[in-house]
């Protein structure tokens, strides 16, 4: 197996051009399962786990190799609460946000803020960049648009970052758990709220028409949250699996849906 | 829980025994407890020898094929590669099994469960062993999958069908409560894998280092499926991670012996945590119709009962954990009319065995959901209620008609545990404090207490008469004695508690627990059905007893201590001057009060003592979302006598959490065979944040024959902390929840 | 390749070629196997390590990927005669049975303590609920750190 560990972002993308098909390794928590049940047996590795372009931070830049660790203390409130559930705190030291959005599990907790605050992706090839709505980043099941050459660079939140902010997280255990649903919902002062959802469809989905019903109630009443929580419930496709059934899924959507809008009201 | 640390005057020590620091009754500190924290205890996982080979199994992708055709060169043609070995290459019997031998070794042509182990390969290392078992080639055709246990018993394809008849079967009472529950597959999951090294003798035998609960049942399993003589093999107790019943069945280890014969070099085996749970037996899953009637006074007229427990492909313990189940189905009760009948089915799930309560688990949710309901329709409080029917010393077992001689104090433990203070409310809104913990769910206002009592009873040793017994040899040495045994530690204690009895009977301080392979002393039994303590610990009993009188007797001395020989306070000789003489050694057998078979109305002694726990859980729940939190057990148990505080609580603490696991979160999730959820991501063991507080009372009353009056206490707390947790959810949200593990969509019942 | 790290501060060099764990490259070529190896997915912490300052599961360290890393493992608390304080409380209050969570507890409440000296209870839980433990029901081991965590 051949190992490149790049010293900066130039060489990374250099070793990714030249060989699209090395496998990226940043907090190794998704990659190495694969590795130690035998389903992935990498020839090439590019290791980013210490490029210091990834692990930048500055404002609402955030680098790809930005650990849940450094998150749950970060200034941004929902972040820091959906960071503070990922796996135990060995996996927060390890795992990274750009390691969520690359995988792009339906169940990756970040995703739901990510896409509650209309983040973009940042990606970079030897060609140069380009950023991504997290909408057109995420395209279905453990898929998304990066191309072989590209690499993750960072997320970007916009300037504008809605003040009130919160997530929410089911499982059955009380820490270390992958989510039964996970929601994440902002408000703006006039009103505008967004909600997105993960376990609940095939990636992270938004409740649009549940997001516009809202939107319009300045200060909405005991009946209005508990139609946004029904909106929720009906806008989103889950499954049934060995984690939860999707009827489950649906009635715990919309009861977090509607704790959330009480917790930003 | 505060853990005492010295004993109180009742419990301590008498005479000779008094002077030992290190002897019962204290919470004398685990020998292996230095090497664990500093990371060098070898368990078997860790072992390596010179030259040695690494295996791997390939197994069944169905619960139920015909293996049509299987080509190994893919995996021959392997660089490093050593052997690869399927059924027809075992010599001997090729089956083995604990209760009966109805298991191939590897597929013999057709696969039963998911899983099952079709070929295994010696290669030169780990990565190459593995590839090359996922080469082997094999074509299936898949047949039709028996996958449910009631059509199982409809077409008669049972393991063992129970009947207990007792009493006026025309017994009415004035009330009836009738109810169906429903016990899911719970996993052992114990932290260390299966992992075995077996060793060549260079002259056709073999040395294995397995992971194992009974070295002697191994051996014995081993040589007939090999068809090799007794003293070919030697079965060594090794380090184990954990066991919890998941090691009383072999799985590897004739794969390995039989890789070490082929290749004659060291072959060593380990299970990754996926193969881990195909690889060993779980606790059976059951469903259980039962109806109990009493009168208005809450008095227990009748009980019936129906339990259905799901064996999977092959026998392993089910005709024992059916016998449990069927035996404790009424639980701590007094009742003259009982008919329950007890089905143990075989199927194409997979394979169930022993698992920690062993059978009572199932039955103990049943009848103690029942007693609930009962009293709620009596408008009785539930522990007065079971008060009232409370089974004690001196009673007949309500199922069996077996008079009990051993202690049991159920009302003590009742009336103990009601006494407890209930923990305060709280207003809390720490995540950690709340249902949802940190995925911040919920805030107070959308929680609901519930407290819940669970009560058990069980038997301890083995039953129905099985020749259950322990040996054991002490042995004076210069400085001190040793201890050796077979008998398997686990991680509960053994070595201690083996080392505590010694000393405390030989009056010596320095004492070491030795470890023996099955050549060079006879069986402990199993280290499971909380036994040991009470079967190898008489043993040790009985062996330093005769130790220190032949040291005594053999130059006329009275005393004996870390010193030497004592008359009349003066030192008459040392123990190296002693040692010297000549050796000095006690090999003891104990065997436990005689159990017999039951007559064809399950009606006989067939048990050889018993145990009783009670649980109250207090618990909050979100019941708009279904999640719970457990905040409190409390517990009082009967132990018989504390040899070992520190190691009581221990056992208690750890017991009550896989019961608390059983309740709510912990469940093998299996379709058409296959589990679904063969992983630690899936399969969710509680963490330290889905732990309760635990307080607990033990209550001492010596039973009839554990040394110095103790009784086992590993089961007990598994037991009934299910029961209790599910009735404090069924408290807090007012839903009769049937079925355990309670997740959340029962809860909110979508 | 080769790969060069400091662990339990000695130099040490092995030749990887394929993509395993550090995990197996400590315990297969490194004689380490204090590190245990339970679960290979993250989810149990037996396999914790302190890898250049940071808390981790060492099954999902690509081993490769530390060359030039800086490493502590359970054989690096303490030492031949004396325990770690969090080796010596855990022995003390009976926080060990099987033991298999054991060095995975050891690394991680020690990685804890040089963090907060004086951790509160539920600190103590919320940082160690990424190490199971299936024997203690985890009463022991929170009477043992929490003892520690009281000492001046």
């Amino acid at each position: 197996m051949e190992m490149t560990t790049p010293k900066d972002l130039t060489e990374a993308l250099t070793a990714i051009d030249q060989d699209p098909d090395a496998v990226l390794l940043a907090g190794g928590t998704d990659v190495m399962i694969g590795v130690n049940f035998g389903e992935t047996w990498p020839s090439h590795v590019v290791g980013l786990r210490r490029l210091a372009e990834l692990t930048a931070w500055e404002g609402n830049r955030i680098g790809a190799g930005v650990t849940y660790r450094r998150l749950e203390k970060g200034p941004f409130a929902a972040l820091a609460e959906l960071s503070r559930t990922v796996g135990s705190p060995q996996i927060r030291n390890a795992g990274t946000i750009g390691g969520n959005l690359g995988t792009a599990s339906p169940a990756g907790d970040a995703l739901p803020f990510l896409a509650a605050v209309d983040a973009e992706v940042e990606l970079a090839s030897l060609n140069g960049r380009r950023t991504l709505p997290w909408h057109e980043f995420l395209v279905g099941v453990k898929r998304n648009a990066r191309e072989p050459n590209e690499l993750i660079v960072a997320t970007i939140l916009p300037e504008a970052m809605p003040p009130r902010q919160a997530f929410a997280k089911v499982g059955i255990r009380n820490a270390m758990v992958i989510s039964t649903v996970s929601a994440c919902l902002t408000r703006r002062e006039d009103g505008t709220t967004t909600i997105a959802l993960g376990s609940v469809a095939p990636t992270t989905i938004r409740a649009r028409k549940a997001e516009a019903m809202i939107s319009s109630e300045k200060s909405p009443t005991e009946a209005a949250i508990a139609e946004f929580g029904r909106l929720v419930s009906e806008e989103i496709k889950p499954i049934s699996d060995h984690r939860s059934t999707a009827a489950y899924r649906r009635h715990a959507a919309g009861v977090l849906a509607k704790r959330l809008l009480e917790r930003c009201l | 829980m505060t853990v005492p640390t010295t004993p109180d005057t009742q419990t301590a020590p008498a005479s000779a025994e008094q002077r030992v620091n290190a002897g019962i009754g204290r919470s004398v500190l685990r020998p292996d407890g230095i090497p664990k924290v500093k990371g060098n205890f070898a368990y078997v996982s860790d072992l390596q020898a010179e030259g040695m080979l690494h295996g791997a199994t390939a197994r069944s992708p169905f619960a139920h094929a015909r293996l049509v055709s299987i080509d190994l060169t893919p995996a021959l043609a392997m660089n490093g590669v050593k052997a690869v070995i399927v059924q027809d290459d075992v010599p001997g019997t090729a089956m083995y099994g604990l209760e009966h031998r109805d298991q191939p070794v590897l597929c013999d042509g057709t696969a039963r469960y998911w899983g099952e182990p079709v070929a295994v390969v010696a290669a030169e290392d780990p990565e190459t062993a593995k590839h090359a078992a996922a080469a082997i080639v094999m074509e299936w055709e898949e047949l039709d999958t028996l996958d449910d246990p009631e059509e199982a018993d409809a077409i008669d394809s049972v393991f063992r069908r129970v009947k207990v008849r007792r009493g006026d079967q025309d017994a009415h009472g004035e009330v009836v409560i009738e109810g169906y529950y429903e016990v899911g597959t719970q996993d052992q999951a114990p932290l260390g894998p299966e992992a075995g090294l077996a060793l060549p003798d260079g002259e056709g035998g073999v040395d294995l280092y397995g992971t194992s609960q009974w070295v002697h049942a191994d051996h014995e399993q081993i040589v007939a499926a090999l068809g090799l003589q007794p003293d070919q093999i030697r079965c060594h107790p090794a380090g184990i991670g954990g066991a919890f019943g998941a090691r009383e069945d072999m799985n590897l280890h004739i794969h390995c012996c039989l890789l070490a014969l082929v290749t004659g070099r060291p072959v060593k085996m380990v299970y990754d945590r996926a193969e881990s749970f195909a690889g060993h037996v779980h606790r059976h899953p059951a469903r259980m119709w039962y109806r109990h009637e009493a009168n208005r006074d809450g008095t227990l007229v009748r009980v019936q009962a129906k339990l259905l427990l799901d064996g999977g492909a092959y026998m392993s313990t089910t005709g024992a954990v059916i016998g449990n189940a069927t035996y404790f189905a009424v639980g701590p009760y007094k009742v003259d009319s009982v008919a329950i009948d007890g089905v143990g089915a075989k199927t194409n799930n997979p394979p169930c065995g022993a698992m920690r309560g062993f059978g009572a688990v199932q039955s103990c949710f049943g009848h103690e959901t029942q007693m609930d309901r009962l009293a709620a329709e009596l408008a009785m409080d539930p522990m007065v209620l079971r008060r009232l029917n409370a089974l004690q010393q001196g009673d007949p077992m309500s199922t069996t008609g077996q008079i009990i001689t051993d202690s049991l104090p159920t009302v003590d433990v009742m009336d103990a545990l009601v006494a407890m203070p209930l923990p305060d409310d709280t207003d809390s809104d720490n995540p950690l404090h709340l249902p949802g913990g940190t995925g911040l769910t919920t805030s107070r206002s959308h929680v609901r207490r519930g407290v819940g009592y669970g009560v058990s009873i069980k038997n301890i040793a083995f039953s129905e008469g099985f020749d259950d017994y322990a040996e054991a040899r002490v042995v004076l040495t210069s400085v001190g004695a040793e201890v050796h045994t077979a008998a398997i530690e686990v991680g509960q204690g053994l070595v201690t508690v083996c080392a505590q009895i010694a000393r405390s009977a030989l009056g010596l301080e320095h004492v070491a627990v030795v470890f023996d392979d099955t050549s060079s002393i006879g069986s402990a039994g199993s280290t499971s059905a909380s036994r040991q303590t009470q079967l190898t610990g008489n043993a040790v009993l009985e062996a330093a007893r005769r130790v220190r009188e032949m040291a005594l007797e053999r130059i006329g001395g009275d005393d004996l201590t870390d010193a030497g020989v004592w008359r009349n306070g003066e030192l008459i000789m040392s123990l190296d001057a002693l040692y010297d003489a000549g050796p000095i050694e006690f090999t003891a057998r104990y065997r436990h009060p005689a159990t017999f078979e039951a007559d064809e109305n399950g009606q006989g002694t067939l048990h050889a003592g018993f145990a009783i726990a009670a649980h109250r859980a207090v618990v909050e729940v979100d019941p708009e979302l279904g999640l719970i939190r457990v905040v409190r057990i409390d517990t009082a148990q009967d132990v018989g006598r504390v040899l070992n505080p520190q190691s009581v609580i221990g056992q208690i603490e750890g017991g009550i959490l896989q019961g608390v696991g059983l309740a709510y979160m912990e469940e093998l999730v299996i379709q058409k065979g296959k589990i679904l959820n063969a992983s630690f991501t899936d399969y969710l063991l509680p963490t330290f944040l889905d732990a309760p507080d635990v307080e607990a009372i033990l209550i001492e009353e010596p039973g009839e024959w554990g040394p110095f009056g103790a009784k086992g206490v590993g089961e007990p707390p598994t037991i009934s902390s299910t029961p209790a947790v599910a009735a404090a959810i069924r408290d807090a949200v007012g839903k009769p929840l049937n079925r355990v593990p309670i997740l959340p969509e029962h809860i909110v019942g979508v | 390749m080769i790969i060069t790290m400091t662990i339990n501060g000695g130099q040490r060099t092995v030749e990887v070629n394929t993509p395993t764990s550090l995990l197996n490259v400590l315990r297969d070529r490194l004689e380490l196997e204090g590190s245990k190896q339970a679960c290979e997915q993250g989810e149990c912490g037996s396999c914790s390590v302190v890898l250049d300052g940071e808390l981790v599961c060492s099954c999902l360290v690509m081993a490769t990927d530390c060359d030039g890393s800086t490493l502590t493992t359970v054989e690096g608390l303490g030492d031949e005669d004396t325990l770690h304080p969090v080796q010596q409380a855990l022995v003390q209050a009976g926080g060990v049975q099987c033991g298999f969570c054991t060095p995975g507890f050891v690394v991680a409440a020690a990685a804890l303590f040089d963090e907060h000296p004086h951790p509160e209870s539920d600190v103590i839980k919320e940082e160690l609920a990424g190490n199971i433990c299936r024997c203690t029901g985890y009463g022991a081991i929170l009477r043992a750190l929490e003892e520690l965590a009281a000492r001046p």
